[in-house]
């Protein structure tokens, strides 16, 4: 059936567009919308796309960085100073998905996609969204508690601290077929540290649950100690609390619940 | 509902077609180019068979909403010859027999170009990782990262 294209200039117009009319979605990168008509998603009505050059903008200061909602994974890979952030960019599909799909779109990417989202939720960044209402910033979590409800507001950009350094932010993602592959479990790990001892531990899962989810009995193991074998084994054994993943064609809930401790573990020592 | 009118340039010739809201680049291609090499296999992004290259840089036609490409260059696999001269990539996986019912083919051949064309010497691994998007149910790999290694020896040779 075909669907109407609706293209504005500005940002704000594509958000009024969306917000006023239920059938309509916005088009980013094109791997999850043109997908849905590919497969004949009636619900569809209207597509919008916006060519506003702020989607499309990487501010990188010295402690944040703000990604545009539009840039697609391999301008991040092309990016130097966005280094901290290319392990998750290159864990997204083949090559010409990079060459597609956005930062924004992986937002709402559901299980087994949406790797990237589990770094920025590491990374405890803010989401900046324009609905009818006008725009706002909000937390990478109260965001994706309120994904579902979220049809009628887009997403501008995120923005998210730099690590300090490079061991302090890890990232890792297991998957069947390599080096392309859904995601059997995606783990990232933001680990300040202050005089030697883990200060604000984050750490995200991936297809742990219907959302990107953190691990928070696996944070406050870590929390004020130093990140030696016995913090790492007490994190590990608590990796699975809190999560409710599905069985999918990648694996089972059990097997998710049985494995994400033995890779929170290889993530935390800096194993491969 | 009312068609749009799009132009781009298709392998170096421009061309003009209405198209319906919503339907994707590999349906223009196709049905109303004519240009049947880009193939249709999962539409869903997951199996390479429909890359095309927008710009220089490959991407899935099944994915790419047709008047997105408004104004830019579009190659397939249809213009990778010259004349009646197969391109080096061609000619290696006709040499190394990379393919085996070929449904996969034209997709390889524009993601390993889209390789060569940024770095003409590729390591196996790099190899690798250009085609990690492109899916051979007939797992016929082998012979196809070995036939794009030769390509780029061949056309380093010829340069």
């Amino acid at each position: 059936m075909p669907v109407t294209v609706k293209t504005f200039a500005s940002f704000g117009e594509a958000a009024s567009a969306v917000s006023s009319d239920r059938g309509a979605r916005y088009l980013g990168g094109g791997t999850l919308v043109m997908r849905a008509l590919n497969e004949g998603d009636v619900s569809i009505a209207t597509v919008v796309r916006a060519t506003d050059p702020a989607l499309m903008r990487i501010d990188i200061a010295s402690s944040r960085v703000t990604i545009g909602a539009g840039v697609t994974f391999a301008r991040i890979l092309a990016e130097r100073d966005l280094a901290f952030l290319h392990a998750p960019a290159r864990s997204i599909g083949g090559p010409a998905v990079r060459n597609m799909g956005t930062v924004g779109g992986n937002l709402f990417a559901p299980n087994p996609y949406g790797d990237f989202t589990v770094a920025l939720l590491a990374l405890d960044a803010t989401v900046s969204v324009q609905g009818g209402l006008g725009a706002r910033d909000m937390p990478i979590e109260e965001f994706l508690q309120s994904r579902e409800r979220q049809s009628g507001a887009l997403v501008l950009a995120v923005s998210c601290q730099r690590p300090a350094s490079a061991d302090a932010f890890r990232y890792r993602k297991i998957a069947r077929i390599k080096p392309k592959g859904g995601s059997v479990i995606t783990l990232a790990a933001h680990l300040p540290s202050s005089g030697g001892r883990v200060s604000g531990a984050r750490i995200a899962l991936g297809s742990m649950a219907a959302t990107q989810i953190r691990a928070r009995a696996a944070e406050r193991a870590l929390e004020g100690r130093p990140l030696d074998g016995a913090a790492i084994s007490a994190a590990a054994s608590v990796a699975a609390e809190g999560v409710s993943p599905a069985d999918n064609a990648l694996g089972s809930a059990w097997y998710r619940r049985e494995i994400v401790g033995v890779h929170l573990r290889r993530l935390l020592s800096g194993l491969e | 509902m009312t068609k749009t009118p799009l132009q781009f340039r298709h392998n170096g010739r421009d061309v003009a077609v209405f198209v319906d809201g919503g339907i994707n680049l590999l349906v223009a291609l196709r049905e109303l180019i004519g240009d049947m090499t880009p193939k249709f296999g999962c539409g869903q992004g997951g199996c390479g068979a429909c890359s095309v290259l927008i710009d220089g840089e490959v991407h899935l036609s099944c994915l790419t909403l047709a008047e997105t490409v408004n104004g830019r260059s579009i190659e397939t696999l249809d213009g990778l010859k010259d004349g009646p001269n197969l391109h080096p990539l061609q000619r290696a996986f006709m040499e190394q027999f990379a393919a085996q019912c070929g449904y996969c083919t034209p997709g390889m051949l524009m993601a390993a170009k889209a390789l060569l064309d940024r770095n003409p010497s590729p390591t196996r691994a790099e190899v690798i990782e250009a085609i990690s998007g492109n899916i051979c149910r007939c797992t016929g790999y082998e012979p196809i990262i070995n036939a794009v290694l030769t390509a780029a020896t061949s056309g380093r040779a010829r340069a």
